[in-house]
């Protein structure tokens, strides 16, 4: 931009008089300060007589001071010349730099001169009067940081009441709590958002009927990020969600009735009738058992409403096992996947929170204990027990004994199988239902499975399997400088981001990152199955091989012989007929 | 991200759940000063940490009056002590690459069992042979050690994260004709919307496509600022996610490459840095996430 500027001013340079251009050559020289700081030089050397005041080589044009007066006017007249194209003259615009320039006495000011003169040309652009007035830009911030505020306010309403309710028992956990214990040892988000996290949590409490509430973690995503809070609902107070499923079964059954009705019409000629038996559908856990245990609430800021996850399905965790996907912010997005995920992005979210949280839910041993009411234990295969409750008598471990051996934490959350339940399920356990409306005949039944039977609840974590040579948890203590009041941190290493802390009584886990397993080796996405027969050959239906064209030559030539062959015996037949007509 | 500005950084890149204990961040502020005075540095970026099985490696990086040379690295495992690493050769790069799997934590842990393919071999037989300019002798040097250390790997790994995603923001630094790099005193800071593109990012590192640009493109540019390459052409697309964050204040860019990096910038202010907080592995899986 400063070198066009040069450029235009060459031309105008030629068309000035010569007296002008002398002036010029003294100022614009870039050698001459250097040339000056050198001398004095002595008549032999070179450079004498070079640009000295008053020896220049164009001296002799100037005669008199009053010619260099009138020079210098012209100078001036010169440099206050408006520009034709932005209207500036550069007698001003040199005047403001240098005002500019000696009010703010940056440093170094030669090496920043040319943006300091944009700056000047660009403030220029800010001081004209407009008779328009600025309509304020409303940034999006502006409307973020209202949702923020509005996290502040205090509901109206309730007045006396509510108070005494939210200093009684309240569900809210205290998350600046569990955050300064994470602090420790340097996980967690920036204090702001802990507390924007609080709030939100607040907000939700407010809104639903929820007993226990808890901050289960974050995870990222590529366009925006999910919070994510882990509820139970008060017993009896759960909305009942199996309406959609029951509209959905509906209508798959209709379909099917349709699809049957068209077969009935074409019955001549039919392709032989699949004998595919989709495998059966592993029903989902129940609400408040198991994978369902307890509901997800996730927003992607605080601020924004909360949205509830739907129940998590064993076929969507059998399926998230297999695949490997960001999760890109948006609850409604699909998840293209192969083997096909069956939902979107909200059930994907779901089946990782259930992964995880099996995975890596830890609590100190002692913490929670069974209840004492469970009078069989052989159930099912000896399915196991599935609650806990806190243990009053518990006596917390020193940080050291957490921190040493992994004996010291338990799982508290139930293994997922890999059916993707915690409690096996034979699906082709015929129930009363199902008896009825089955047909009679049975091709093949498939050979009965094998029941799977996992780890039982609150196992310590010494049983956890490591992943190659790396154990499957990391534990350290937050400091080695103050061992009196430190805290045991364990991070685990199949889900890089779950952490878990243990400090006296108090213990929490929480979950920061991405969402996936760790795994040494690359991911390998699973192969499309092989092609599918077509028929089974059987007498109504034999593939064979097209015959080549010798052979149907062949067949041809014996067909056109037995041709002739039988017309001759016509003819014969004929003539013996007509012989005997005619001996008739 | 610079050590002066440390602490209203970490909270800056604190999005993605790890941070600095307020242990490491309070020994940080001196210990990073005293590393300043005994190297000679003019400025020490506090780099990240890349946490192994059995402990976690501080990093920091020192760097001298041209930005743009090979930065000094030095590893410490509690902040408070720090070690110089080797500097980087395109050898120990190439055998890191290699392995796999987590760091240790032990920095004199060696890897055994490298396999270095034949081309890879040859290359770099090729490159020892015209730098060094080799005698017969130095011929058995060209050493396709089977072991590696693990602080061998520790600075490989960090010049490859600083190559492939070490970014900062265009017209952060700018090149004097003598070639030399230096911060840009009139860098005011991105505007927001220029602060969403990702065209207005730079990786800070020796530029690959620079060259490839078409002329109409190069006219555009000023080559006193736009010298690096910018994130926009990085393969696989999307390789960068870009948020804004508390309450759209700041931009804040992470990496799918390599997940743990974070690199913020407070729109219209001077405010920027990136932060590595990870494991130190690649991301192969990447274009099957996307």
């Amino acid at each position: 931009m400063y070198q066009s500027d040069a450029a235009r001013l060459d031309p105008y340079q030629t068309q000035e008089p010569q007296s002008a251009y002398q002036t010029y050559a003294v100022g614009r020289d870039p050698y001459q300060a250097y040339e000056r700081a050198h001398g004095p030089y002595q008549s032999r050397e070179p450079g004498y007589g070079l640009h000295q005041p008053g020896h220049s080589p164009y001296d002799d044009q100037i005669p008199d001071p009053k010619s260099r007066m009138l020079a210098i006017q012209n100078a001036k007249a010169y440099l206050l010349k408006s520009s034709t194209t932005s209207g500036l003259n550069l007698y001003d615009h040199l005047a403001n730099m240098l005002t500019k320039i000696l009010d703010e006495q940056p440093t170094n000011a030669v090496d920043i001169i040319e943006n300091i003169s944009k700056d000047v040309k660009w403030a220029q652009f800010q001081k004209k009067m407009d008779t328009l007035r600025d309509e304020h830009e409303i940034l999006p911030t502006f409307e973020a940081a209202e949702k923020r505020k509005a996290l502040f306010l205090k509901a109206n309403g309730g007045g006396d009441e509510e108070l005494e309710e939210e200093i009684g028992e309240t569900p809210l956990p205290n998350v600046m709590e569990t955050a300064f214990y994470f602090e420790q040892a340097g996980i967690g988000l920036s204090k702001d958002e802990s507390y924007h996290i609080f709030l939100a949590l607040k907000k939700l409490i407010s809104v639903q009927p929820i007993q226990t509430c808890r901050f289960w973690g974050k995870i990222l995503g590529l366009e925006m990020n999910y919070i994510i809070a882990e509820v139970q609902y008060h017993e009896g107070e759960e909305e009942e969600e199996t309406e959609d499923e029951e509209v959905i079964e509906e209508g798959g059954k209709k379909r099917g009735e349709v699809e049957d009705k068209d077969e009935e019409k074409e019955k001549e000629d039919e392709p032989p009738k699949s004998t595919y038996k989709p495998p059966p559908v592993i029903p989902k856990e129940e609400n408040g058992t198991g994978a369902n245990k307890y509901v997800y609430f996730v927003c992607n800021e605080p601020g924004k409403p909360w949205v509830k996850l739907p129940p998590v399905m064993p076929a969507q965790i059998v399926c998230a096992r297999k695949i490997k996907k960001f999760f890109t912010g948006r609850l409604d997005a699909p998840v293209v996947s192969f083997p096909p995920f069956p939902g979107n992005e909200a059930n994907y979210l779901r089946a990782q929170i259930a992964r995880i949280s099996a995975g890596t839910h830890i609590s100190p041993i002692g913490f929670y204990q069974f209840a004492e009411e469970e009078g069989d234990e052989e159930e099912e295969g000896g399915a196991g027990r599935d609650t806990y409750e806190e243990n009053p008598d518990f006596q917390p471990l020193s940080v050291v004994e957490m921190v040493d051996s992994l004996t010291t934490w338990v799982h508290h959350v139930q293994n997922i199988l890999k059916q993707g339940r915690c409690v096996w399920l034979n699906p082709f356990q015929k129930s009363e239902e199902e008896e009825e409306d089955e047909e009679e005949e049975k091709a093949e039944e498939p050979d009965e499975l094998q029941q799977e039977i996992g780890p039982p609840l609150l196992t310590p974590l010494s049983e956890d399997e490591g992943i190659q040579n790396i154990p499957a948890w990391t534990a350290q203590p937050s400091t080695n400088l103050i061992p009196q009041y430190a805290v045991a941190i364990l991070q685990s290493n199949r889900w890089p981001g779950a952490y878990a802390f243990a400090s006296g009584k108090k213990f929490d886990n929480i979950y920061f990152g991405w969402g996936h397993k760790y795994s040494p080796e690359n991911h390998t996405p699973a192969l499309p199955p092989p092609v599918q027969a077509e028929y089974p050959s059987g007498p109504e239906i034999t593939e064979t091989r097209d015959p080549t064209l010798e052979e149907e030559l062949a067949f041809k030539a014996a067909k056109e012989e037995a041709l002739a062959a039988a017309e001759e015996d016509d003819d014969e037949e004929d003539v013996e007929d007509d012989e005997e007509e005619d001996d008739d | 991200m610079e050590a002066a500005s440390l602490p209203a950084a970490l909270e800056l890149a604190a999005g993605g759940g790890a941070g600095l204990s307020p242990e490491k961040r309070a020994v940080l502020g001196a210990s990073l000063l005293l590393l300043q005075r005994d190297y000679r540095f003019e400025r020490v970026w506090f780099w990240g940490c890349i946490q192994g099985v059995r402990g976690s490696y501080y990093i920091a990086e020192g760097l001298g009056p041209d930005r743009a040379a090979p930065r000094s690295r030095l590893y410490s495992l509690n902040c408070v002590e720090w070690s110089l690493l080797p500097p980087v050769t395109e050898e120990m790069v190439a055998q890191a690459e290699q392995l796999k799997g987590r760091f240790q934590g032990d920095p004199s842990f060696e890897y055994e069992h490298i396999e270095i393919n034949a081309e890879d071999a040859e290359r770099l037989f090729e490159d020892e042979m015209t730098t060094r300019k080799a005698l017969p002798l130095k011929f058995a040097y060209v050493s396709l050690k089977p072991t590696i250390k693990e602080e061998a790997r520790l600075v490989a790994t960090i010049e490859q994260i600083d190559r492939a995603v070490g970014i900062i923001p265009r017209g952060a630094f700018v090149k004097t004709p003598l070639g030399s790099v230096h911060e840009n005193r009139n860098f005011e800071g991105l505007s927001l919307t220029e602060a969403k593109k990702l065209s207005s990012y730079f990786h800070f590192t020796k530029p690959f496509n620079l060259k490839n640009k078409t002329l109409l493109e190069k006219a555009d540019l000023d080559p006193s600022t736009d010298f690096l390459d910018s994130l926009e052409h990085d393969i696989p697309q999307g390789s960068w996610t870009v948020q804004l964050e508390k309450g759209d204040t700041v931009v804040v860019l992470r990496s799918l490459l390599w997940l743990g990096l974070t690199f913020y910038h407070v729109p219209v202010t001077k405010q920027y840095g990136y932060i590595y907080f990870g494991t130190g592995e690649k991301n192969f899986d990447l274009p099957f996430m996307l």
